[in-house]
């Protein structure tokens, strides 16, 4: 593999703008969301959001409902926030995709997974918190959204020096 | 040079767990060194885990992910002895790839 | 009558296990045997933390606290230490310029001896710790020392202290004052206060283990180097027992001494010789 994974630089310059009008602005993104976890590029845009809400927007152009068929792993307490075990299975159908957001992280977006046909809807990593955050999980399914959350507390931040 | 992925791949009843670390500092960019300068951002942007030819999961990240990144999941499909492809590609352009077998 | 004897029977053994958990103790601040002294120590643990396996104790904080058990067994799935051992490993297989090897060094080939360091030298009349006997192999083969706090030191006793996992813990005090001295001056250094917060090693490792200092969990002394070295999320990335002293003295507010100074070798010494019997578990992961 070399090094373009964005083969239209110009494509990304304009979406950088594109969100940029939008934190100054309204919040609302001015162009029909991208819906980025739907095809193959990296979500740039979603991952450079601050905001939880209007990240989850950015990558799936829509708002997901809580469901009890998320199963979200994480710590009630963190042994430190740069290494910070997070894990979620779901008994959902058709999942095609699972993002985590830390919502009080600098950028809510931490990471976003996607599943081919024959991948079992489960996924394991560790995520760096700056403080005491609630952790979502996002679960598309079937072209529909559902999140789990969970409160991790932290005592010693991931972020800084 | 040892590579960057070190990927351990299992095969049982039609599942294989696939558990990888790969060696990168995952920089945010929001840290300082002991001079006092900003360490750029240089973080992993997608991960990406090939069978035979088919893509089996793929894994976008940002700054948050813990450095020396980790990653599990499962798929079905494969068997002993095939072969999976690992490949990464960060921030600044650089990348690595390596192939396992399925065990 | 039966049950008057039965009762007298069993007071008696209670006051034989009441004296058998007292005295050693009482021996320990009479005497200055250190075979009674490792086992007062680790009786103190075990009597302690009743509910902690004996072999748990060298797993650290984790050993004390359920959810950061979860969290530590969650990351040995992949450990962050994978990446030094695996350098380590290539670093002992690959020759110095002379064609020797640090396995020409040591006894084994250094395969599987990380549970008898440090030892006392009679010739030199010191103790001699891992670190210290793989630089000094550097030298003797014309290479230049390596840093004692990190990098490629941690990743060569990485690798060693990988070989003999699941190895006792085998500190030999040979019959020699010097020894005796040595030992005496570590367990000294260990218990005496220093520093702007006016801490020991003691104040922290034998009083508290389990609870937090700030936001950390405290480990217990009892194995503490059994688990060396570590990859510490504080520092992301691996440190040695010297760096481990280094940093316990400056968190103290006091000032650390050189890598590898007496009584940093004594203190290890010490800290060893009273974790005998306990499984070797390094490399680890901390918070």
């Amino acid at each position: 593999m070399t090094t373009t994974t964005g083969p239209h630089p110009t494509r990304r310059l304009i979406l950088q703008g594109a969100v940029s009008v939008a934190l100054i602005g309204l919040g609302n993104l001015p162009f029909a969301p991208a819906l980025a976890a739907a095809n193959d590029k990296y979500p740039d845009e979603a991952f450079k959001l601050k905001n939880e809400a209007e990240a989850i927007k950015a990558l799936y152009g829509k708002t997901p409902e809580p469901s009890d068929k998320i199963k979200l792993d994480a710590p009630e307490i963190a042994e430190n926030g740069a290494v910070v075990p997070v894990s979620v299975t779901t008994t959902l159908d058709k999942v095609t995709s699972i993002s985590f957001f830390v919502a009080e992280n600098p950028n809510a977006l931490a990471a976003s997974y996607r599943f081919p046909d024959g991948a079992i809807p489960a996924v394991a990593n560790r995520l760096k918190m700056a403080k005491t955050s609630s952790v979502t999980a996002i679960v598309e399914a079937d072209g529909k959204l559902y999140s789990a959350t969970k409160d991790v507390k932290v005592t010693v931040g991931g972020c800084g020096g | 040079m040892a590579s960057s992925i070190r990927v351990r791949a299992t095969s049982k009843d039609d599942i294989t767990e696939v558990q990888t670390l790969i060696q990168h500092p995952m920089d945010t960019g929001l840290v300082k060194d002991a001079k006092g300068e900003t360490i750029p951002a240089h973080y992993i942007q997608e991960l990406k885990f090939e069978c035979n030819g088919k893509e089996v999961f793929v894994a976008n990240w940002g700054t948050a992910v813990a450095k020396d990144p980790y990653v599990k999941f499962s798929f079905k499909g494969a068997k002993k002895g095939d072969d999976l492809k690992i490949s990464w590609t960060d921030n600044k352009g650089t990348s690595d790839e390596t192939t396992a077998k399925i065990a | 009558m039966k049950l008057r004897i039965l009762l007298l029977l069993g007071s008696a053994c209670a006051a034989l296990v009441a004296f058998a958990l007292a005295s050693p103790r009482v021996i320990a601040a009479d005497t200055v045997d250190p075979a009674t002294d490792a086992k007062a120590f680790q009786n103190f643990f075990f009597q302690k933390f009743p509910g902690v396996k004996h072999e748990d104790f060298v797993n650290g904080p984790y050993s004390m606290n359920e959810d950061m058990k979860r969290q530590w067994l969650e990351k040995e799935e992949f450990p962050p230490y994978e990446f030094a051992l695996d350098a380590g490993k290539e670093m002992f297989a690959t020759p110095f310029k002379n064609g020797k090897t640090y396995a020409d060094c040591f006894p084994n080939g250094g395969i599987g001896i990380r549970q008898n360091y440090p030892y006392f030298d009679s010739k030199e009349g010191k103790v001699v710790t891992l670190e210290l006997a793989l630089n000094r192999c550097r030298e003797a083969n014309g290479e230049a020392p390596y840093s004692y706090v990190k990098d490629e030191m941690a990743s060569l006793t990485a690798y060693m202290a990988f070989t003999s996992r699941g190895k006792k813990m085998d500190i030999k005090i040979p019959d020699d004052p010097r020894a005796r001295e040595a030992f005496e001056n570590g367990k000294r250094y260990f218990y005496t206060r220093r520093g702007q917060l006016n801490f020991s090693c003691a104040s922290c490792h034998v009083q508290s283990p389990g609870e937090r200092i700030r936001a950390e969990v405290l480990a217990p002394a009892l194995g503490i180097l059994n688990a060396m070295p570590i990859y510490r999320s504080e520092w992301s990335g691996m440190g040695t027992i010297s760096r481990r002293f280094i940093t316990c003295n400056s968190q103290t507010r006091a000032v650390p001494l050189e890598p590898q100074a007496d009584e940093y070798r004594d203190v290890e010494y010490f800290l060893s010789y009273v974790a005998n019997g306990l499984p070797i578990s390094g490399p680890g992961a901390r918070p």
